[in-house]
């Protein structure tokens, strides 16, 4: 028995010889992020670039169903297992920092300065107490995509640049039937797709307004701005009656039907419309307010370094980090995903800056704002049912305005109040 | 070993037997009884899966308490259950009823109520989901539409949502029913139903005095399975109102959607197991309540 265990303890040693022995020409650092085929295709083209220029470091990529990630990503960094280089949602930062999952990156290599001059300007939500803690390759806007052929139809030439524009826009698209049923939209509505950031990060600002005070943690729509905004966000169905929330089940689903004239959503769409057949579209910025005020909102998956990295593998992890935020990644990115450059260095040269898909897109991220969201299906449910409480109740809007800000505020304090 | 053998057999016997349930005890006290402890622990907890618990005490539960959505789904839950289970009795027991007495087609009619029960819930969701939108793509309203009657909003509507909702799921569990039905009626011996064709009683005094007491245990049964099923709807409700769960403002949201949207998108871990307690001790409940009716028919 214990001549076993003497041989097992041995044989053990030399095999961790042999790591170690190893391990002193190349770092294996780890990185994680959930799948989706096209992010994880650029990945693996990114890791064999960076590896190539560094030949003393490995990387390895594992990626989870989205469903699993959050769970997975909780349960190894505090074991000391798991990623070295982690992909997170930007809203979930905060979680991240607090839970000790990630560490600020150093100001060496990522001079906050430098970054805050570089980057597009909402990605300094991703700073805290002076430090980054995590930076994007990509990010994502939102733009208005419209439908050429039913343009054309209604001898509309170009895409709406004003709101008052879009509603006259709309109303030449919308068809309705004998009973007065709509069989056509002008534009899609529907607070549970882009709409609530529409709403929230656009014509908020546009009617005058500012969502939110004190950094994202007070609700702050519940004047006049706000309920001209959502006056005219329900007015489009009511008044001007060019669209209904829900037509076809999903407003994507509608515009990829060829029913719908006008779609505001993410660039994140482009993909899924580029496969369906017989759709023209094109796209547009969204239009500015009645002030000439434009904005936009942006979103972002960022990549940081995880606590677990020590040492060389930190080195490595913070070596791998500059490569993923390199004006090259950031090209290889939007040509291999469809996503957009985090930086203007990248994202307005002329070829970027006039494509005619990505251009208003990476036009809009010059002026777009990234809400801080404490729980952001919890703050969109509250958008979602200040809508259907108009629609479906008669609900007067200003009281559904201010019935969502209350609950809205409820989400935020319950967070923040730790 | 030498304590093994100074057993009887009878007492090797009992080893045995303790040895191979052992094993089904302890996978069973693994994976159920484990998790369902860690639940009613965490319940007292705060923990949003990334960092670390801290005691809270009794505040989920009051919060629970004080929170107005949860005693909409309360309602919503027991509306379920409410309409599901009669409904769904009665439909099946009807049509295991007569499809007992035909014997044209028999076996094919039997399929045809039977397909939905295997259907995936998933697929058959999506597929009403598309039925209930209004014009121009769903199904009952450009019925409505094309006979010149107004557009019913099914989905869209407070009022309307849950009953919309409930009607496809009590149509999937319906086959499973008319089974058992089919089962518990073959079982009533042949001998009562001569005796009352000899003293030439009526359809409904058959159907009142013998088919309907005699089948007692399976509408227990059946009563306490659908109620169970429905106190525990989820994937219905789930597939249908995917954009906006639960929703139009609350109006079909279960139990279980609550917990499952609690967890894992606010990832609200100690009031989502809150949530799954009172659920626990609702099961729980209906559970007992109904054996002890099924207790009082043996006596």
């Amino acid at each position: 028995m214990s001549r076993y265990m003497k041989r097992m303890a041995l044989s053990g040693l030399t095999a961790l010889a042999t790591l170690f022995g190893s391990s002193a020409m190349a770092v294996e650092i780890e990185y994680w992020q959930y799948f989706f085929d096209a992010r994880v295709d650029a990945m693996e083209q990114l890791i064999e670039k960076f590896e190539e220029a560094n030949p003393d470091i490995t990387v390895k990529m594992t990626h989870f169903p989205y469903a699993d990630y959050r769970t997975k990503v909780a349960a190894a960094i505090p074991a000391g297992e798991g990623p070295d280089v982690v992909q997170l949602f930007y809203g979930w930062l905060n979680d991240y920092i607090e839970a000790g999952l990630i560490q600020p990156l150093p100001k060496d290599a990522f001079d906050p300065a430098v970054i805050d001059a570089e980057f597009f300007p909402m990605v300094q939500a991703m700073k805290r107490d002076g430090s980054y803690y995590a930076l994007p390759t990509a990010v994502r806007s939102l733009a208005l995509f419209y439908n050429t052929r039913l343009f054309e139809e209604a001898g509309i030439e170009n895409p709406p640049a004003t709101l008052d524009e879009l509603v006259e826009t709309a109303k030449k698209l919308a068809k309705v039937d004998g009973a007065g049923n709509l069989t056509q939209v002008g534009i899609t509505t529907g607070m549970t797709a882009q709409d609530h950031h529409w709403w929230r990060e656009v014509l908020v600002r546009q009617f005058g307004g500012d969502p939110y005070s004190d950094d994202y943690k007070t609700v702050n729509y519940t004047g006049d701005a706000g309920l001209d905004a959502l006056n005219f966000y329900v007015g489009l169905e009511k008044d001007h009656k060019v669209t209904q929330s829900g037509f076809m089940d999903e407003p994507q689903a509608a515009f990829k039907g060829g029913r719908a004239g006008m779609h505001i959503d993410g660039s994140f769409r482009i993909g899924s419309l580029n496969k369906v057949r017989g759709l023209k579209w094109g796209v547009a910025e969204l239009p500015a307010g009645p002030d000439g005020t434009k904005s936009n909102y942006s979103s972002y998956w960022v990549n940081g370094i995880t606590t677990k990295a020590e040492g060389e593998k930190y080195d490595a992890a913070v070596k791998f980090l500059q490569y993923l935020t390199s004006d090259e990644a950031m090209q290889l990115w939007l040509d291999v995903v469809g996503e957009l450059p985090a930086k203007p260095s990248v994202g307005l040269i002329e070829e970027n800056a006039n494509d005619p898909t990505f251009g208003p897109f990476i036009k809009g991220l010059e002026y777009a704002n990234t809400t801080k969201f404490a729980n952001e299906s919890a703050q969109r449910q509250a958008m979602v049912d200040m809508v259907a409480r108009i629609d479906i109740e008669g609900q007067d809007p200003a009281e559904s305005l201010a019935a969502a800000a209350a609950e809205e505020q409820k989400v935020l304090d319950e967070y923040y109040k730790k | 070993m030498s304590a093994y053998k100074r057993l009887s057999i009878r007492q090797k016997q009992i080893v045995w037997a303790w040895l191979f349930l052992a094993i089904p005890t302890l996978f069973y006290g693994l994976i159920r009884f484990y998790p369902t402890g860690t639940a009613f622990v965490i319940s007292f907890q705060d923990w949003n899966l990334l960092g670390e618990r801290t005691w809270t005490g009794l505040s989920n539960y009051q919060k629970l308490w004080n929170d107005p959505v949860f005693w909409k789904v309360f309602r919503n839950t027991f509306a379920y259950l409410i309409l599901g289970t009669p409904v769904s009795l009665v439909i099946s027991f009807v049509i295991a009823y007569h499809l007992d007495k035909t014997r044209f087609m028999h076996g094919f009619l039997r399929m045809l109520y039977f397909l939905p029960f295997m259907t995936s819930a998933v697929a058959m969701a999506w597929v009403w989901r598309w039925f209930y939108q209004p014009v121009p793509i769903g199904l009952f309203n450009n019925f409505l539409a094309s006979a010149g009657i107004p557009q019913i909003a099914f989905l869209n509507s407070t009022t309307n949502a849950l009953p919309a909702v409930l009607a496809p799921a009590v149509w999937a569990g319906l086959g499973f029913q008319v089974i058992i039905f089919m089962a518990g009626l073959r079982a009533i011996p042949g001998s009562y139903y001569e005796a009352a064709k000899i003293d030439g009683v009526g359809w409904w005094t058959v159907l009142t005095r013998i088919t309907l007491p005699l089948l007692k245990p399976t509408i227990v049964f059946i009563v306490v399975f659908s109620s169970i099923g429905f106190l525990r709807i989820f994937d219905h409700v789930f597939n249908m109102t995917t954009n906006n769960p639960g929703g139009p403002l609350n109006a079909t949201k279960p139990l279980v959607l609550m917990i499952y949207e609690t967890a894992f998108s606010s990832f609200d871990m100690g009031y989502a197991a809150a949530q799954t307690v009172v659920l626990f001790l609702i099961l729980l409940l209906v559970s007992l309540l109904q054996l002890w009716i099924l207790k009082g028919d043996n006596s």
